[in-house]
């Protein structure tokens, strides 16, 4: 047991470093995390940094050279990963196209539609999103009510996605829509690739309680589609959209916002009746478990890579990432706040504790104890999927999709 | 990245559980908890000697296999699975680590032969009385190579032959090995919450004493030898927490009510999923504490702390919420989820409780972020 590259490994981690140290800064220092990348990014600068790493064959190290990548291994884009975090790089808006949409496009769209989109996605010059969350489903995306409908050659689309992250800024999309009532609701779907420049389509920022704005409602009137643009079959859009979300697996991120680090360095300098608050039992006791749960995810993550490195298929244990990271975050952050007292409610960059960091997570927990799943849709996949246990009665399931109790 | 068993150590483990799903049944475990007179499975303790397990990590020019401390650990997770009825823990965790940590080469000789054949059980006695033990709780002292004085609980205080004894000497403290066949020495079997693992209280009146380690150096010493075996318990634990999960699993599956599986219901489903999600955070720390224990790494203390905290959260929720999952059938002698949650305490309390090790854990973070 170790936690060192094996050679192979070691050549190629040395590799991605000269080349790193070659085209970008380090970073120094521990800057705080950004949270909302997306909402003030420099597009420019992301753009021609994907540009430069797709020359240098480090864009999608695990694409085959067919789609212009590498052909690449799973570890070796986990050691890129692992060694651009620490330089000084722009935020990566392409992760949704290039993780999700374009693999979804590669595995449905004609030879035609293929070579027009996959180099320019690879090269970072357009940009895609993913249409998938609507008002009436998030945890149950199935739900989904917008509707298309065929006019000739071209289907017509009405209606409104919403939570897209990148919309503003994306090229194109992959949209789920209805395009049949009569039967039952993963029946009844379709996938379209769409241009997010057609008209009709309007995208509005959403103003997120944190204040920021990385996410977007999309609204559809009359937006017409060729039906060339179709992914898949009429009304199996379903199938279409589980590629997309299987796609999402290999997504290894660390932990964001304020950290046990953090809070360890904010309670050596605030002051309590019996000195720092450092000092304080119950608060020593919570900062072994949150040590425990940080470091026990990063360890998770090296047995994910470890069976990476073997060649092997990683087992379900990265399913508990963000259960425990979010959760943890919120009740961190809150421990902080709770631990500058009055002072806590001080939310101002200039005069909280280690630039409003707590503050900053705790304004941001709960969101990301609901995006990309739930806590509670989280748990049920690691009830159903890892441990085999029954899904839940879906009373919508079987009917069609117009008679399905709605609430509204 | 190595992280994880090799595929040596993965067949071991494998051997290790075809073994004691044969030879520790639960009606093994059940014969040592409803027979008060029996503190251990005397059968078993035998046939895990014939194995070589005790001898696993004790090198071979001391009679034992010499595998390495991976190994055990593996063999540690599949115990703990049975919740086996030996005095394993005692004799291997406590008693053989401590001797090679601290023994001299002649105490080596002497006493690693014997555990590792099976001839001699050890017990670890540091606990006088409710509270943990700090440098001011020993009221056991050595004079003139003599103890006197009260350990209690001991596990397998009962059954043992040999003790070492946290006591002061010169008013500091130090281990030292006492003989319990010896004169001077007196055993009393006590109740406790976990009957599969026997302990003792023990009353020395002037029992012969022999000093392990350095004079004055018997609390370091004692928290080193924690260190050791709180990575081993940690396996054992992750081994008790995972057989939880799956009784629990195994049950909300063939559990009717309402007309469906209870496993359909989310508050059962998310309970299990809860059980998952700390056996793989206690996994993967007991993962850490195994490397830093096999590489004698100076951060051994940090990932035993690490370990020893996620695995007693693992075990004892899991323990607690199979039961809770069993509904009534869960609170009956019969069913085997009392074992676990008996099991959970005795391991969660063993080497110190959850609190001790929680501040072990900041101390070592404080000083690591100090350095």
């Amino acid at each position: 047991m170790d936690f060192k590259d094996s050679p192979e490994e070691a050549a190629y981690r040395a590799k991605v470093r000269a080349w790193l140290e070659a085209n970008a800064k380090r970073k120094h220092g521990d800057g705080g995390e950004e949270m909302e990348v997306e909402s003030d990014l420099s597009m420019k600068a992301s753009k021609a940094w994907q540009a430069k790493k797709a020359a240098a064959g480090f864009a999608q190290i695990t694409w085959p050279e067919a789609w212009g990548g590498p052909g690449g291994t799973p570890i070796q884009q986990v050691i890129f990963n692992q060694e651009e975090a620490s330089f000084d790089v722009p935020p990566n808006p392409f992760q949704i196209g290039l993780g999700m949409c374009v693999p979804t496009v590669m595995t449905f769209a004609d030879d035609a539609t293929k070579s027009r989109f996959v180099t320019p996605a690879l090269k970072g010059e357009e940009i895609w999103c993913q249409l998938f969350s609507e008002p009436a489903g998030g945890s149950d995306v199935a739900a989904v009510r917008t509707r298309a409908v065929r006019d000739g050659d071209d289907w017509v689309i009405n209606g409104q996605k919403v939570w897209t992250t990148g919309a503003q800024f994306s090229d194109f999309g992959i949209v789920l829509v209805r395009t049949n009532v009569d039967k039952p609701k993963h029946k009844g779907m379709t996938m379209f690739w769409l241009d997010m420049h057609s008209p009709g389509v309007e995208v509005k920022p959403i103003h997120q309680m944190s204040g920021g704005s990385g996410f977007n409602e999309v609204y559809f009137t009359d937006v017409r589609v060729s039906d060339s643009q179709r992914l898949g079959a009429v009304d199996d859009g379903w199938k279409v959209a589980l590629v997309t979300l299987m796609n999402e697996r290999l997504a290894v991120g660390g932990s964001t916002g304020a950290q046990y680090g953090d809070i360890l360095k904010l309670s050596r300098e605030v002051m309590g009746a019996a000195g720092p608050a450092l000092k304080d039992g119950a608060f020593r006791e919570k900062l072994a478990e949150w040590f425990v749960q940080t470091e026990g995810l990063k360890l998770t993550r090296f047995r994910t890579m470890t069976a990476l490195s073997r060649g092997q298929t990683p087992g379900p244990e990265s399913s508990i990432g963000k259960v425990i990271a979010a959760t943890q975050m919120q009740d961190l952050a809150n421990a902080a706040i709770e631990m500058e007292d009055q002072y806590g409610v001080i939310w101002d960059e200039g005069a909280s504790p280690l630039k409003a960091a707590f503050q900053n997570s705790l304004m941001f927990a709960p969101g990301l104890r609901i995006a990309g799943g739930t806590d509670e849709i989280l748990k049920n996949i690691i009830a159903e999927r890892v441990l085999g246990l029954p899904g839940d009665i879906r009373v919508d399931k079987d009917v069609p999709f117009k008679d399905a109790p709605t609430g509204r | 990245m190595n992280f994880d068993y090799t595929d040596d150590q993965k067949f071991l483990k494998g051997e290790a559980r075809k073994f004691l799903e044969a030879r520790c049944t639960p009606a093994v475990v059940r014969g040592v908890l409803d027979d008060p007179k029996r503190s251990y499975d005397e059968g078993l303790w035998k046939a895990v000697a014939e194995m070589g397990w005790l001898g696993a990590s004790i090198p071979e020019a001391h009679g034992g296999l010499g595998l390495g401390r991976i190994e055990l650990c593996a063999i540690a997770e599949e115990l703990g699975r049975v919740v086996a009825p030996i005095p394993f823990a005692s004799t291997v965790y406590f008693l053989a680590e401590a001797v090679m940590l601290a023994g001299s080469d002649q105490h080596k000789g002497f006493v690693l032969p014997k555990i590792a054949s099976g001839e001699w059980i050890g017990c670890f006695a540091t606990a006088e009385g409710p509270g943990p033990v700090t440098p001011a709780s020993i009221k056991c002292k050595v004079e003139d190579g003599k103890l006197t004085g009260t350990k209690i609980p001991v596990t397998d205080g009962d059954c043992a032959n040999i003790a070492v004894v946290l006591a002061t000497e010169n008013g500091k403290p130090g281990l030292f090995f006492v003989n319990l066949g010896d004169g001077g020495v007196e055993r009393e079997t006590l109740t406790t919450l976990d009957p599969t693992r026997g302990a003792a209280k023990l009353t020395f009146d002037g029992a012969g004493a022999w000093r392990l380690g350095g004079e004055g150096e018997g609390f370091v010493l004692m928290e080193q030898v924690f260190d050791r075996a709180a990575v081993y318990l940690g396996f054992e634990q992750l081994g008790g927490a995972d057989r939880a999960l799956e009784m629990a699993k195994a049950y909300a599956l063939e559990r009717f009510a309402f007309g469906r599986a209870i496993g359909g219901y989310q508050a059962i489903k998310h309970k299990l999923a809860d059980m998952y999600v700390k056996n793989e955070l206690a996994r993967s720390n007991a993962y850490y504490g195994a490397w830093a224990l096999a590489t004698d790494a100076a951060e051994l203390p940090l990932a035993a702390s690490a370990t020893r905290v996620a695995a007693s959260d693992a075990f004892w929720f899991a323990a607690k919420e199979n039961i809770q999952t069993h509904g009534g059938m869960g609170f009956t002698w019969e069913v085997d989820c009392h074992l676990y949650y008996r099991r959970a305490k005795q391991l969660g309390l063993v080497a110190g409780g959850a609190k001790v090790w929680k501040e072990r854990l900041v101390t070592q973070l404080e000083r690591r972020n100090a350095a």
